[in-house]
């Protein structure tokens, strides 16, 4: 018999359960259509996907003599097109498409039918995924059940944050008030705030009890030192700082940017001088600063955290979703550092060294003649550039902001850049370092 | 005189609560001014500041997750010995026998949930533009609190000593070997040196100074155990005291002016 099966009777009759929910969940949802008299059409159209949800489960939830020959699974054919997309360019890429796409079209997609189009599109994508046993094993992985429900959780906010903020936008272009300059009127604390944080907390107490009961906290073997798992990864949480480690050296990846996070997002509100957007949702009234923090939020940090979480197998390789995760499976690198492509390919001449009896002076100036055009490269985008896009790009922040602010925030936006700068290198030109001296562990 | 009467018209009653009960306006303006668990909130605010859909309760829901974390956190205290010896079969033994194992459970559950919580936190008061003056400060604040819930929960996820623990604090502290100047293998550690001897090595740089030696061993398991339960958890209720009172302070939930 297969060990590892991708269709169990217990996994189906789970998915009958997740359909059930779904079901009526798509019920309440037919109901407030109704309520809200939607034309008998649309209506239709919904009671036909609640019955086609309720059959699958009473499909699911019956007894099935021979679980390996369900008819409901994910289709061989898609995962293997959808293993066969997995790769960091391609991942990076659809989460940058993606990324403009939320925000150029958040008049379509945060109107109520199209996001619960999604969020049923997500489910059921999810609940054919877990007809798979390597998609099972990761997304099942207890440590990783929260970063599934964080997905959903975020999106959802993200939601509801474009949709009060198109609303909100629509009411400034017409000269009405926001939607929370609205409800003025006050309320008194004791009932109305402390009802609703006694609810909250026995609500949340429910949660984290029913939670603890379900699923077990994660305890894997005694620790060893000698035993290293492969994958070694860190918390969850950091495996967007886990992940740039394929891109920077740890004094970057592990030291330098997350610094540069912390300091960037203490300074924030000294450095944005826009007075407008305080206390309501809006975004046209502050696009340049919610656009760079959102691109920070979800395609770097959240997407970065996904991606090292849920794609990244053994020896850091990339992996996809259905794939099994083999810790045989070869990436060939052969990453080429600037000096190397400047000397050896542009020049045709070996790397200046100096001797190995040389003083240490020699030793320096050979180093440092070596990586000349990494280490004026590095220079310049951190010299160059913030002068050259005050005179252009940023001139109207430049002369808002003064000197230092400005000197602050284009050094912040440099260093967040860097990031996808290092990436698309990398996949452009198999450029592992712009500057490479490991004799001082100093490589960028 | 029904018996909820007679109570509330003892001595030792009106000794404890120094108001009436909250049934009439005056009164529940009263209880917010004389509980010392109220006066956290202001009196009364206005209808649309404390709106679900505005606020998304996830500063609340952080502060009561941390509430909890202290609440189970103490009762595990009381079991598990933070030792190469016992740690393992400690955790083992709530999973497995102990009698309210399950504030293990909730311990963890309760912590991932947190760092999620404060990070949307954080999205929420970004997007509202709640850090904007006069608030900028409190948003400082806000973010060392992120930053030591991260630490808080980094130091706890060494405690089970299982592999999970051991390599992803491993993997983790590795970074701090790369420090500039202050890890041996960061760039500048070399410069660090006095007639020829090497300042910064192994056992004396930042990785060694967080770990307590020169690999995750037992004085980690020590190190990381008092960061966890004392030395950060007092430093967390320091800064959300102060996170509180300046959210009264600067004007209370924020709202368009």
């Amino acid at each position: 018999m297969n060990p590892h099966p991708d269709l169990t009777s217990q996994v189906i009759r789970s998915l009958g359960w997740l359909y059930l929910a779904l079901c009526a969940m798509n019920l309440v949802w037919t109901f407030r259509l109704g309520k809200a008299k939607a034309s008998v059409a649309a209506l239709a159209v919904w009671s036909s996907y609640c019955t086609a949800l309720a059959l699958l489960a009473m499909v699911h939830l019956t007894k099935f003599a021979e679980p390996q020959n369900f008819p409901f699974f994910m289709p061989l054919s898609i995962k293997t097109q959808i293993d066969g997309l997995a790769n960091p360019v391609i991942f990076f890429a659809v989460s940058t498409l993606l990324f403009i796409a939320m925000i150029v079209l958040r008049e379509w997609w945060t109107k109520p039918t199209i996001a619960w189009l999604i969020l049923n599109a997500a489910i059921l994508f999810m609940a054919l995924s877990m007809t798979d046993y390597d998609f099972r094993q990761i997304v099942g992985k207890p440590d990783n059940v929260p970063i599934v429900a964080m997905l959903f959780i975020v999106g959802f906010f993200t939601w509801l944050f474009f949709s009060r903020a198109v609303e909100n936008d629509r009411r400034i272009a017409l000269g009405k008030p926001t939607v929370e300059k609205e409800g003025d009127e006050k309320v008194l604390v004791w009932p109305d705030l402390v009802y609703s944080e006694m609810i909250c907390m026995i609500a949340l107490t429910a949660i984290l009890v029913i939670w603890g009961v379900v699923l077990q906290a994660p305890l894997e073997d005694p620790a060893s030192s000698v035993k290293t798992p492969n994958p070694s990864k860190a918390p969850w949480y950091f495996l967007g700082l886990q992940e740039m480690l394929v891109y920077y050296d740890p004094w970057m990846a592990g030291v330098v940017l997350p610094s540069v996070i912390l300091v960037g997002l203490m300074a924030l509100p000294y450095i944005d001088f826009n007075k407008n957007g305080n206390g309501y949702y809006t975004f046209n009234q502050r696009k340049f600063s919610i656009i760079t923090f959102l691109f920070g939020f979800i395609p770097l940090w959240i997407g970065l955290i996904i991606l090292g979480t849920f794609l990244r197998g053994p020896n850091w390789n990339f992996f996809g979703i259905y794939e099994y995760w083999d810790v045989h499976k070869l990436e060939v690198l052969n990453n080429v550092n600037l000096s190397e492509y400047f000397w050896i390919r542009g020049l045709d001449q070996p790397l200046p060294a100096a001797g190995a009896d040389a003083s240490a002076l020699v030793k320096t100036l050979a180093i440092l003649k070596r990586e000349w055009v990494g280490l004026a490269a590095v220079l310049a985008y951190l010299l160059l550039l913030p002068p050259l896009m005050a005179g252009t790009i940023f001139q109207k922040f430049f002369v808002k902001m003064g000197f230092v602010r400005y000197m602050v925030l284009a050094n912040l936006i440099l260093f967040m850049a860097a990031l996808p700068i290092k990436m698309v290198l990398r996949w452009a030109f198999n450029l592992k370092y712009i500057v490479a001296i490991p004799e001082w562990f100093f490589n960028i | 005189m029904s018996i909820g009467e007679y109570i509330r018209d003892s001595q030792i009653w009106k000794s404890i609560f120094r108001h009436p009960a909250p049934y009439d306006r005056r009164n529940r303006v009263v209880v917010m001014l004389t509980n010392f668990f109220l006066h956290l909130h202001p009196v009364s605010v206005k209808k649309q500041g404390i709106a679900l859909s505005y606020t998304w309760c996830m500063g609340g829901i952080t502060f009561f997750l941390f509430l909890v974390e202290a609440i189970t956190g103490v009762l595990l205290m009381f079991y598990y010995r933070p030792t190469l010896e016992w740690a393992y079969n400690d955790i083992l033994a709530l999973r497995d026998v102990t009698t309210l194992g399950i504030m293990r459970e909730i311990h963890r559950w309760g912590a991932h949930a947190m760092v999620i919580t404060v990070w949307l936190h954080m999205y929420r008061v970004f997007l509202t533009g709640s850090y904007k003056p006069p608030r900028e400060f409190n948003w400082v604040v806000g973010v060392l609190l992120l930053v030591l819930t991260l630490l808080l929960s980094f130091t706890g996820y060494l405690l089970p000593w299982d592999q999970l623990a051991i390599w992803a604090i491993t993997v983790g502290s590795n970074m701090a070997r790369a420090t500039p100047f202050l890890g041996h293998e960061g760039p500048g550690a070399q410069i660090l040196n006095l007639g020829g001897y090497d300042l910064i090595t192994n056992a004396s740089d930042a990785r060694f100074i967080l770990l307590g030696g020169r690999f995750v061993g037992e004085a980690t398991l020590n190190r990381f155990y008092i960061l966890h339960c004392v030395a950060i958890p007092l430093v967390v209720s320091l800064l959300i005291a102060i996170h509180f009172w300046r959210v009264r302070k600067d004007g209370g939930i924020s709202q368009p002016l």
